[in-house]
């Protein structure tokens, strides 16, 4: 691109990254509808972008793509055209389509399969299509991938790095033998993979579209213009949060080998020339199980947080230029061949935007919660259906309570933070796996106190009806509750409870556990995580506790011990003189 | 719905409207304004009028207008309504106040919902459920996902949870029992054991309204339907009476979200089918104008003051969708026409964000204050002020508002706002706003067509509301429409969709089977079941038909898939080998994609019922009007009208004067009574012969 880059006209500019971001929501709509797994069709667990053709910058990525995937889609790019300057991979011609999903070469976890398609005007690289999606096995030790007893990434499944899947437009039947031969139930994922082709190929007529109308150097300076805005507008953003440095942390129970929680140490320092320096020194030393974190999930994790707080700013590298994460070499946020992953994308992430929460809600409490449930939730069961003659697994994915804030109480059942995944109705699980649930249910007194409550976690009980099974557990905040915020109260803690022969137990690791034999009529029960409280909770107003207790989110205890409101047993209302001075007396014992 | 009886006039044949009916008349309530067309067949003259809609009882509304009107209200032989009563109840939560029987274990599933948040990104936000927690009541019973019943339901338990709600004050009850689509056995039995303590009619029971899984959905659903079906009814029954005080005796129908009309005796009990009545009328009106103008394939477009609705018509039957959700957490599984709103309208306002873009909303000044011209203290530039001040709007023929402002504190205002920042001038700065505000409503529209394997190239852009046809032509361009059509009464759209709407409806039926595993006989005799139940509902209308026409489609997916693609079915036998065939065509057509190994599976059943009501002749609709001879009698008026940077002497004509067959190359301006019509440079619009104006896009490139 040469360097005498006009000045654009402002409304082409925004005529120019509307048409770009609208491409995106097109590939991720049409990779989402035309795919066969529910963890794709449903879940959108997926993302499509544009990204530079020079060092894979992210251009503009989909607002539906999964949030995980903020900055990871530009890593993995990024690694796939050093790699082809390095020589490591074959060159690029018009119409080859590279896959890879080794997490170390700018990935999460394996069976995140990025495709990266180079989009050629004039018989040159403009910029790279890419997408990830989420394949529901990829190998490995257990259906699904998720092996919480993993001690490295072999024992995780199949690992290739960036191969050409696609050679002029062509798929490469021999590379996919090898990939089907290695992973389970591979008659449906030719299906997913022409999704994921298909929405590369949408998004590159779209774009030869766009670059045809307004001519290629006018969407290059647009694309330059967008970037150099989202740095100046993320600027703006940081200027608002106090100069110095602010501290959070936050816990992972265990990594599911070695008995003892995982510390996410963070400092961030607002510098005076306005930007943000992220610094996990201090943080867990890489563990023996699955809760390692690759360096590109690890950015990922910050720029998502980041986002959720600033939510107004485009998806563009600008975005991230004004943030500096310094190396965490030597922690268990930069994991190195052959740490086994797989739970970085799902819950170690999460726990990383936590402590970015926890540290900013200190310099800028309008614009952060208190900590949200921030588990995935993952209950995969797997099993022979003998009434059907046919191995199954389900994946009961579950939400918690969002952090209490200064607008309001935290969201009950909200989504995971990492992600956007709607969970399955009952009625569908039933229908297609031998479990009757028993209980569904909101987890009254589980929304951490404040003057803003945390959202409430959910209370399930599924029994298994038919054959034999395992359970595995992958989730979190089960040692911890998400993090209260300004004097309010932590969360309550998640928990398992697995009823086998009428013997009930918990996991030893709490909220982490492989394959637990189950036999018709063991009963598995849940319950996440309740959101963080935000502010004190004897500043909450009386009557909004009196609500509360009659819609039966708490009791008449909880309402005198957790907030100091006094209510009449009979008719709900509040004692205004007792509670007064219980409130007094709390305040003058402070 | 045999345990019910019906509130209100019971239908019997003396009240059928007479055979072909002659004078009909369509009534829309809006927002802001109650619009009516009378078409008068025995003289062959449609009359039409907008007043503006009393919010406190629209029914003042409806009679005032039909007081006004051109024909006695004893001489109309058939009203036809389309209300946001539901709507405007469930967005601002004037709901009645509500109960729910449920499945012990499971009186949370409402408020849980599915694990989601209101944003992909921001962790703010909230969701308060239709039925309060204290007001869901848990009763033993259970049915298994087979259809087998492992628990029958404990009848003492549900008449106790009855009347506790009862003395609660609750209104209306809900029954929500799982797996109740697959046997209703257990729901059916609360049903009735609730009916006999239950002071009112206002029970739902969600199998009833929507016989599908998902118990979140289905829950949601029919809590919708009980919080609006008393609001509903109070106000059908309302305008009954008053109707009835002004002379017209006869049942009136109403228009439902699917784009049919049913009974106003019925109409309550499914309430809920009539959310999205009015945007569903205005796309039912553009269907039938187009096709009454031979275009089959149109995209509508209906712009008003704060927002946008687009929606797809292929062959002239608009698309219908089951999985609308009226706003966060509220799904709305019935269904109902397909149409995608934007929140961007006349009175979106104009500004630059942090990072120096212009941007259009997503804050409107609505229509109170509304845009700066108005002079009702708006001082943020809006779409319609960047239109004024480009001349395309008449600063002179705009509605008489006290205070109206002149065109230079609208031009300061968008030199403050947007020009200074951009540093342009107020001319190209409203350029500018016009030009981002185009490409949004583009968005949209690619999101209905383009996004979902439509090419806009096949289509029509049908421009109504009272901002659409300002804009049309800008927007077709920007899509490669070919072609713009703007009706003869672009602001009455919907009214007129009352009045040529037809009887419907629709029918799903869940099987969820491989198409190789399927009984073709069964098939067959899910859809005669459907065709039998809704002759039936037909018949009992108080409406005679001219006709009845029935499609039948099918839910179809890859066997594995979790989203589906409706395939419209053949009459005539059902062929398994078809079926596949059907649908790896559809499928390819959309994904150009083809899997020649995968089996598809039949998911659902679908058949819609369509009562055909005799026509009107809306040509009528310019048989009044006095036309012009020539284009040149038409002409108002000459005005500089900036287009692609720079100001271009426009004539300005009455659109009421134009010749039928007119003729008029771009730039023009026609302005009448409802809307204004630009047509840009490179463009030609002539008159169809019907009264519609069709402008056909020209190749040259220009902004």
């Amino acid at each position: 691109m040469s360097k005498q880059v006009s000045p654009i006209d402002p409304v082409t500019l925004t005529v120019i990254q509307a048409g770009l971001e609208q491409i995106c929501d097109e590939m991720d709509l049409t990779f989402s509808r035309a795919a066969f797994s529910p963890i794709i069709a449903e879940a959108d667990d997926r993302s499509d972008g544009i990204y530079a053709a020079r060092d894979g910058a992210l251009i503009a990525q989909g607002i539906h793509g999964l949030p995980v995937f903020v900055g990871t889609m530009q890593a993995s790019t990024a690694t796939i055209i050093k790699m082809i300057a390095e020589g490591r991979c074959l060159p690029p011609e018009d119409g080859d389509i590279y896959a890879v999903n080794d997490p170390y070469l700018g990935g999460t976890h394996l069976m995140d399969v990025r495709f990266a398609m180079p989009f050629y005007r004039k018989g040159k690289i403009a910029c790279w299509l890419s997408n990830v999606g989420h394949w529901p096995d990829i190998g490995g030790a257990v259906p699904g991938g998720f092996s919480a007893s993993a001690t490295a990434v072999e024992q995780e499944g199949l690992r290739f790095p960036p191969i050409k899947l696609f050679k002029r437009d062509e798929l490469d039947t021999e590379l996919l033998a090898v990939i089907f031969s290695n992973i389970r139930v591979p008659e449906q994922r030719i299906g997913d993979i022409k999704a994921q082709y298909a929405a590369l190929k949408v998004g590159a007529e779209r774009l030869h579209t766009l670059f045809d109308r307004y001519g290629d150097d006018v969407v290059h300076a647009a694309i330059a213009e967008v970037r150099s805005r989202a740095a100046k507008q993320m600027r703006a953003a940081i200027a608002t949060i106090p100069e110095g440095v602010w501290r959070g942390e936050a816990f992972i129970d265990s990594d599911g080998i070695v008995d003892e929680p995982l510390r996410i140490a963070l400092a961030v320092e607002r510098t005076a020339d306005r930007r943000l320096v992220f610094d996990f020194a201090g943080s867990s030393p890489p563990c023996a199980g699955p809760m390692n974190c690759v360096l590109a999930t690890t950015h990922s994790a910050v720029y998502l947080a980041m986002r959720h707080i600033f939510p107004e700013i485009p998806l563009s590298a600008g975005a991230f230029e004004p943030m500096e994460i310094a190396d965490p070499f030597g922690t268990f946020l930069d994991a190195r061949y052959p740490r086994p992953v797989s739970g970085c994308a799902a819950e170690v992430s999460q726990r990383i935007a936590e402590s970015v929460f926890s540290a900013l809600v200190k310099a800028i409490p309008d614009k952060v919660t208190a900590a949200p449930a921030g588990t995935s939730g993952n209950f995969a069961l797997g099993g022979d259906d003998p009434s059907v003659g046919r191995d199954y697994v389900m994946y009961q994915i579950s939400g918690g309570g969002y952090g209490g804030y200064a607008g309001g109480d935290g969201l009950t059942n909200g989504c995971s933070t990492i992600g956007i995944s709607k969970s399955p109705p009952i009625e569908i699980s039933e229908q297609v796996f031998p479990v009757l649930f028993h209980r569904y249910a909101l987890r009254e007194g589980s929304g951490g106190a404040g003057r803003a409550r945390g959202g409430f976690g959910v209370d399930y009980e599924v029994e298994l009806l038919r054959g034999n099974a395992q359970a595995s557990f992958v989730m979190d905040h089960g040692r911890f509750g998400p993090q209260g915020a300004l004097g309010g109260s932590d969360g309550a803690p998640g928990t398992i409870h697995v009823n086998r022969g009428g013997h009930v137990f918990q996991p030893p690791h709490i909220t982490k556990a492989q394959d637990i034999p189950l036999t018709a009529g063991d009963r598995v029960a849940v319950q996440t995580p309740g959101g963080g409280g935000y502010g004190p909770a004897f500043e909450r107003p009386s009557e909004a506790v009196a609500a509360d207790v009659a819609l039966g989110y708490y009791t008449v205890e909880q309402a005198r011990d957790l907030f100091g409101v006094v209510l009449d047993r009979t008719s709900g209302k509040v004692r205004v003189d007792e509670t007064d001075a219980l409130r007094r007396h709390a305040q003058s014992a402070a | 719905m045999t345990s019910r009886t019906l509130f209100g006039t019971p239908v019997s044949d003396p009240l059928k409207s007479k055979d072909g009916a002659r004078v009909i008349a369509g009534v829309d309530v809006g927002g802001t304004f109650t619009d009516l067309v009378i078409v008068d067949q025995h003289r062959r003259a449609i009359s039409v009028l907008k007043t503006p809609t009393t919010a406190a009882d629209p029914s003042m509304g409806v009679v005032k207008a039909l007081a006004e009107g051109s024909v006695p209200v004893h001489e109309i032989d058939l009203i036809i309504h389309g209300t946001t009563a539901t709507t405007n109840a469930l967005l601002q939560r004037r709901l009645a106040k509500i109960g729910m029987i449920t499945t012990a274990g499971f009186r949370d599933v409402i408020e849980l919902g599915r694990r989601t948040r209101p944003q992909a990104y921001g962790l703010f936000g909230s969701y308060v459920p239709l039925v309060p927690r204290n007001l869901r009541l848990e009763v033993d019973e259970r049915t298994l996902a087979d259809g087998s019943i492992r628990n029958a339901v404990d009848i003492d338990q549900v008449i106790d949870a009855a009347e506790t709600l009862k003395e609660a004050g609750c209104e209306a009850l809900v029954i929500h029992f799982l797996h109740s689509y697959k046997n209703p056995k257990n729901e059916e039995a609360a049903l009735e054991a609730a009916a006999t303590v239950w002071p009112n009619n206002y029970i739902t029971a969600g199998h009833r309204l929507l016989s599908e899984p998902r118990e979140f959905e289905r829950g949601v659903t029919a809590s919708v339907n009980a919080a609006v079906e008393p609001v509903l009814e109070r106000y059908i029954n309302r305008l009954r009476v008053a109707l009835h005080q002004s002379g017209y005796a006869r049942d009136y129908l109403v228009m439902a979200g699917n784009g049919g009309t049913t009974s106003s005796a019925h109409v309550s009990r499914e309430a809920a089918k009539t959310v999205m009545s009015g945007p569903a009328s205005g796309v039912i009106a553009a269907a039938y104008t187009a096709s009454e103008a031979g275009l089959g394939n149109i995209i509508t477009y209906d712009m008003g003051g704060t927002s946008t609705d687009v929606a797809l018509v292929r062959g002239s039957k608009p698309l219908v969708s089951n999985e609308i959700a009226l706003e966060y957490g509220m799904p709305i599984h019935l269904p109902m026409v397909d149409v995608h709103t934007v929140g961007a309208g006349g009175g979106s306002i104009a500004h630059i964000d942090e990072a120096g873009l212009l941007r259009i909303g997503p804050q409107s000044a609505g229509s109170d204050p509304g845009p700066i011209f108005y002079g009702r203290g708006g001082d943020r530039p809006t779409i319609s002020d960047a239109n004024l001040l480009l001349g395309r709007l008449n600063s002179k023929r705009l509605p008489a508002f006290d205070d109206a402002v002149d065109v230079d504190a609208v031009a300061a205002a968008i030199m403050r706002d947007v020009g200074d920042g951009l540093d342009l001038d107020a001319a190209a700065a409203a350029e500018a706003i016009l030009h981002v505000a185009n490409l949004k409503m583009a968005g949209a529209i690619r999101m209905v067509s383009v996004a979902k394997g439509h090419d806009p190239r096949d289509f029509t852009l049908f421009a109504f509301g009272g901002a659409g046809p300002l804009h049309a032509a800008a927007i077709a361009r920007e899509l490669a429409i070919p072609r713009v059509l703007v009706p003869a009464l672009p602001g009455l759209t919907n009214a007129l969709g009352c009045a040529v709407a037809d009887l419907r409806h629709d029918f799903v039926t869940g099987l969820n089977l491989p198409v190789a595993n399927l009984d073709e006989a069964h098939v067959e005799a899910v859809l005669q079941t459907h065709v039998d139940t809704g002759r039936r509902m037909l018949e009992a209308e108080a409406v005679e038909l001219r006709g009845v026409t029935v499609e039948h489609s099918a839910d179809m997916q890859f066997v594995g898939q979790t989203h589906l693609i409706n395939v419209p079915l053949p009459t005539g036998g059902i062929d398994r080998q078809v079926l596949q065939e059907l649908f790896e065509d559809a499928y390819f057509a959309r994904f150009q994609v083809r899997l020649p190994n995968v089996e598809a599976n039949l998911v659902a059943l679908n058949s819609s019922l369509i009562g055909l009501r005799s026509k009107p002749d809306v040509t009528a609709l310019n048989l009044s009007a006095d036309h012009a001879d020539r284009v040149e009698g038409a002409l108002l008026d000459q005005r500089p009208v900036h287009f692609g940077g720079r100001w271009m002497d426009t004539p300005i004509y009455d659109r009421a004067r134009l010749p039928l067959d007119a003729v008029v190359d771009g730039p023009a301006i026609f302005e009448q009574l409802d809307t204004t019509t630009v047509v840009t440079p490179d463009d030609r619009a002539f008159g169809d012969g019907l009264g519609n104006i069709v402008i056909e896009i020209g190749q040259a490139g220009h902004e």
